[in-house]
């Protein structure tokens, strides 16, 4: 298993990241900077870590997604290559419009950093084949603009498509329908904004974050 | 020259900054203030003759979130 984390000037959680990777895969990750045009040959999982690539300038993901990098990921992820964008990932994923919709400033207006409850809402995708529907398992967060923002027709239909991967259990940041996670149409691309390579080990408080790398990587619990 | 471009949030969009705004200004003792939006400026200075073809390109593929966002562009 071949896998690499784009790494962005303002990158926070590249190291985690590449942890979990490890951890999972057994073969650290090819980390791979933003400037670069192309990825490592044989790539077959794609991490965008979170963080504040850029400063957040413009807007939160903005300046990411336009990096030479993201032409060579969208082209991955139109092969069919998995890609996981996690909390500022996520933000970068739906402004290179890999994702549909869009991540605002938390409703509250508050930076937002706990352990939240997640409920897994489709459990047949390659991210979360090893959870079971309408499980609820508990991820961090920690992120100031999460509050995802889709007009109704786009929301009706990526909820019909069963293309919400997780939902807040509870109220989090203001989201729409309380969604946490989205998947692309094809299923190869999941956006989220809880951290699930921040619960891999014991020491982190919980392990729910483990299944969801041990499903996309194809590691059998 | 000069450009002007103003980004805005659409219609709709909920705005938590902009209400942030409404209640300071509420506290400040500014009664009256029935709504804020709190938007974006980008001030450009291009080459004379630049097309609008390319300055609306330049907001459409990055200066505004067209998800979320409706721009505006203003020539001297």
């Amino acid at each position: 298993m071949k896998t690499a984390v784009i790494v962005f000037p303002g990158s926070n959680c590249d190291r985690d990241m590449a942890v979990a990777l490890e951890t999972v895969a057994g073969r650290a990750p090819a980390m791979v900077w933003h400037r670069e045009t192309e990825l490592p040959g044989g790539v077959d999982f794609i991490a965008l870590p979170g963080g504040f690539s850029y400063g957040d300038y413009l807007r939160s993901g903005a300046m990411a997604a336009r990096s030479p990098i993201l032409r060579a990921v969208s082209d991955a992820a139109g092969r069919g290559v998995p890609v996981l964008g996690v909390c500022n990932g996520f933000q970068v994923l739906t402004e290179a419009q890999l994702l549909p919709g869009a991540l605002m400033r938390n409703a509250g207006l508050n930076f937002v950093c706990r352990t939240v409850p997640l409920t897994v809402e489709n459990s047949q995708s390659l991210f979360t084949a090893s959870y079971n529907a309408g499980e609820q398992i508990d991820i961090p967060v920690a992120h100031h603009d999460g509050n995802y923002f889709a007009d109704a027709e786009t929301l009706d239909r990526i909820e019909g498509e069963g293309r919400v991967a997780f939902r807040y259990a509870d109220a989090v940041n203001g989201s729409a329908r309380d969604i946490a996670g989205v998947l692309n149409d094809a299923g190869n691309v999941l956006g989220m904004m809880p951290h699930p390579e921040r619960a891999i080990d014991r020491a982190h408080g919980g392990t729910d974050g483990l299944r969801l790398f041990e499903a996309a990587l194809g590691v059998l619990a | 020259m000069k450009v002007n471009v103003y980004v805005t949030l659409k219609p709709g969009v909920l705005d938590p900054q902009g209400k942030a705004i409404h209640h300071a200004l509420e506290g400040l003792g500014f009664g009256g203030v029935a709504d804020v939006r709190a938007g974006r400026f980008i001030e450009l200075d291009v080459a004379d003759g630049t097309s609008d073809a390319d300055l609306d390109a330049m907001c459409a593929k990055l200066l505004a979130n067209t998800v979320i966002e409706n721009y505006r562009i203003e020539r001297p």
